[in-house]
């Protein structure tokens, strides 16, 4: 073996391979040209309905608002054909509220934990954080990875973390947000994505983003993490999931991010046990347009809450 | 290196199924086809002297659209006729003037993209988000470039003058019927010469809707004159003696015949011909978009493509891992009705190409190379042929050194850059290449030791009207588009 004095980050990129990112923008812009209509549209829109995370992460959040989310979440819409959410997405000290009005129901409890969405404070704060919220009810936890840590090239350092909020978790799933924002380049999206991966359970999630910075989900970052879940399933079998957040805001962006999935990693991800939307706007466009599909007709636009942050 | 390989049966795999599917999402635009076209000749749609129609069917779904007109001898002459007396008023008109027709033509083509798109997908079979992203929109953009030309050829060569040739005869081919007509058309009214051009015979209908759009843009009679039919009717185009210059796209067997002909006379000749281009996949390349390349460098067009990358070379290490990858993004390819907008791979021009492309599959397999064809359900009608990979290619094999133009990829290995490079150039023919690796002094050196005349790195079918495109040795010579472009349609004086 030769000494390991190049950095850990381009040893890793040597394992798992780079990325051209005008390659993947190319990839992903023949998603955006397919025609979802009639039948396999209206199977979208529920699918992705039923994959919604959907979340609230403010600073004014209370419990009252939390419960209207949670209202929202199991009964998304007056008409019965339209199914539940997968999961709400709360602050730690939302999940007790949270458990109040879904615990026994299909919808899950998610909770994002380790001092999102900076991640800047000592771990074992942020180990502390995650048993609350796993103690208060949480089904769900997502955490951030420590992106500083990352671009410093401590790379271990990372996957240290991950594996001791993995072990703080319990039972709970596990979703680990990259922030590819921060990440930036394609080549550390796929690097952290396999640093996470290489540690997670079956069932546990990647996720693009915390939607708290001004890069979200992308249908390219998106891409790049779709491609190393694939990889990484044929090479070890186990089968991680997604989990796109922040900036997914319309029915038709949703159709192509499941375009994507379907054309990638095939039918065993279209389900919200391994693909979820990070997501709060997006609730109401996809109802909206379930709607639209079973009238035949745009409901005039009072007929849904227009706030997204009112639920 | 063995002709076959066992596969390993692989433990885990994706389910691409039919969970959800996509419904049909045909494009509903019409076509507004005639049921009957005369030959465009000195502006005007006139019958043939021969008094012959033959059909042009759909490769979709083998329907009948339309009658067209065969040109005899007789015909052709009355386009030269038309063009000659054309070029004496045509050549003095000032560049900017000029320009301003090739401008009206542009923005008339964008206007009625959408109608020509469906017409160019009924005709050719090629998807229509093909013939809408790519065909119609690169056709507008030759015209633009070279309307930008026409009154700044002063320019074009410091201290000369470009003059026209004369009345210049076109040949252009079925693959991108009214693409190649642009390519033809733009820089040869851009120069002041005039034009009588024949479509293909399987693919007449997009050229002579293109005539009603010069109608609309007020080009002088016998400026452009368009007369279709088959081999004879190119033959009396090529041979015709008012002919300057002969610019002729399609197969080698018959430029070469085009050239003989052209031997001894005072014709000018560009001929942009055949081609075998190798796809070279080195291991540190990025492989899940060198997959995205090759697959489009192969199946973009069903393969009806001179430049098609349509022999992967791929570093013997990672070819195991490409050729996987490669299996698992065909299954989500999808093969039918053109007019559906998701279709990614369309019909096969002409039944005469399905029995070259079935002819040539077959010699791949008697002569030992691996075949994989993904499950795919292919219309009940019309002319279909499955996305095809050969694994264990060898050199001598016909799958790779001849041009199949269908979805036919050969995959052979080479070991060291030097092989890559011989493997590469070891062909009779030199359009295009194809480079992947994630080290840009690589992709430099390969460049310049690749004998194509286009080498694309990271990246495949890339085109833009400023970028000159031909081949060398059988692939042709001569160039399209660019400055280049311009020069073999005009005598530097």
């Amino acid at each position: 073996m030769l000494p390991k004095t190049s950095p850990a980050l381009r040893r890793l990129l040597d394992d798992v391979g780079p990325v051209d990112e005008a390659g993947i923008q190319e990839r992903v812009t023949k998603y955006t040209t397919r025609s979802i209509k009639h039948g396999s549209k209206l199977f979208g829109l529920r699918l992705a309905l039923s994959m919604v995370d959907l979340t609230t992460l403010e600073g004014g959040d209370t419990p009252g608002k939390v419960a209207s989310l949670c209202r929202k979440a199991l009964r998304p819409h007056h008409a019965p054909s339209i199914p539940q959410v997968a999961a709400v997405c709360v602050y730690p000290s939302m999940v007790k509220h949270a458990a109040k009005h879904v615990k026994g129901t299909a919808v899950r409890i998610a909770s994002v934990a380790t001092a999102f969405p900076s991640g800047q404070t000592p771990l074992k704060s942020r180990l502390a954080e995650v048993r609350a919220a796993v103690s208060d009810g949480a089904d769900e936890i997502d955490m951030v990875i420590n992106r500083g840590a990352f671009l410093a090239g401590e790379l271990q350092l990372v996957q240290d973390e991950i594996v001791a909020v993995l072990e703080a978790c319990g039972d709970a799933t596990l979703k680990v947000i990259l922030e590819t924002g921060e990440l930036a380049t394609c080549d550390n999206i796929r690097a952290a994505s396999f640093l996470a991966m290489q540690v997670l359970r079956p069932g546990d999630f990647i996720k693009t983003s915390t939607g708290k910075t001004s890069a979200n989900a992308t249908l390219g970052n998106h891409q790049v993490m779709l491609d190393a879940i694939r990889d990484h399933f044929l090479a070890t079998g186990t089968a991680i999931a997604m989990k796109p957040a922040g900036g997914i805001r319309t029915a038709k962006q949703a159709l192509h991010f499941l375009v994507a999935v379907k054309e990638t990693l095939g039918d065993a991800w279209l389900t919200n046990t391994r693909y979820r939307f990070g997501a709060s706007a997006l609730l109401n466009e996809l109802v909206r347009q379930l709607e639209t599909q079973r009238t035949g007709a745009y409901q005039a636009p009072w007929t849904f809450t227009e706030d997204s942050t009112g639920y | 290196m063995p002709a076959k390989k066992s596969t390993r049966p692989a433990a885990r795999e994706l389910l691409f199924g039919d969970l959800w599917e996509y419904d049909p999402s045909p494009e509903s635009a019409p076509a507004f086809i005639e049921p009957r076209y005369g030959l465009f000749i000195n502006g005007r749609f006139i019958a043939p002297k021969t008094r012959k129609y033959f059909d042009s069917i759909s490769p979709r779904n083998e329907e009948k659209l339309a009658e067209i007109a065969l040109a005899g001898a007789a015909d052709v002459d009355a386009a030269y006729q038309a063009a000659a007396t054309a070029f004496i008023s045509w050549r003095k008109l000032p560049g900017a003037e000029r320009g301003k027709y090739l401008f009206r033509i542009a923005r008339l083509l964008q206007d009625r993209a959408r109608e020509f798109a469906v017409a160019e997908t009924l005709d050719g079979g090629k998807p229509i988000t093909e013939s809408r992203d790519f065909d119609l929109p690169m056709a507008a953009a030759h015209f633009f470039y070279h309307a930008g030309w026409a009154d700044k050829l002063d320019h074009l060569a410091p201290g000369r003058a470009l003059v026209p040739l004369g009345a210049i005869g076109q040949v252009i081919p079925w693959n991108f019927p009214l693409l190649m007509l642009a390519w033809k058309i733009a820089p040869a009214l851009a120069t002041g010469n005039t034009v009588v051009l024949k479509p293909a015979e399987t693919t007449s209908i997009t050229a002579l809707k293109f005539a009603s759009i010069l109608l609309d843009a007020g080009l002088p009679p016998g400026v452009v004159n368009i007369v279709t039919g088959a081999a004879e009717t190119g033959a009396a185009v090529v041979n015709h003696p008012l002919a300057a210059k002969i610019a002729f796209t399609g197969s080698t067997a018959v430029g070469k015949i085009i050239r003989h002909s052209l031997a001894g006379s005072a014709k000018r000749l560009t001929l942009e011909l055949g081609g075998k281009a190798a796809n070279i996949v080195f291991d540190d390349a990025p492989l899940d978009q060198a997959v995205e390349g090759i697959v489009n460098g192969i199946f973009f067009n069903q393969g009806h493509v001179c430049c098609a990358g349509a022999r992967l070379l791929v570093q013997e290490n990672v070819a195991r891992d490409l050729t996987a990858r490669l299996k698992r993004r065909l299954a989500t390819l999808r093969v039918g009705d053109p007019l559906d907008k998701n279709t990614d791979i369309g019909a096969i021009n002409s039944k005469q190409q399905l029995a070259k492309i079935q002819q040539l599959v077959q010699s791949g397999i008697d002569e030992g190379a691996e075949i994989h064809q993904p499950a795919c359900k292919l219309p009940a009608k019309g002319f279909y042929f499955p996305p095809t990979l050969f694994s264990g290619v060898a050199q001598s094999h016909r799958i790779a050194t001849e041009e199949i133009f269908g979805p036919v990829l050969s995959i052979l290995t080479f070991r060291t850059p030097e092989e890559a490079i011989e493997k590469a150039n070891n062909t009779p023919f030199g359009l295009s290449a194809g480079v992947w690796t994630d080290k840009g002094s690589k992709i430099l050196m390969m460049a310049s030791k690749l004998k194509a005349g286009v080498v694309w790195a990271n990246t495949y079918h890339k085109f833009d009207p400023s970028s000159p495109f031909g081949g060398y040795k059988q692939s042709g010579f001569g160039r399209e588009g660019g400055k280049h472009g311009l020069l073999d349609y005009a005598e530097l004086v």
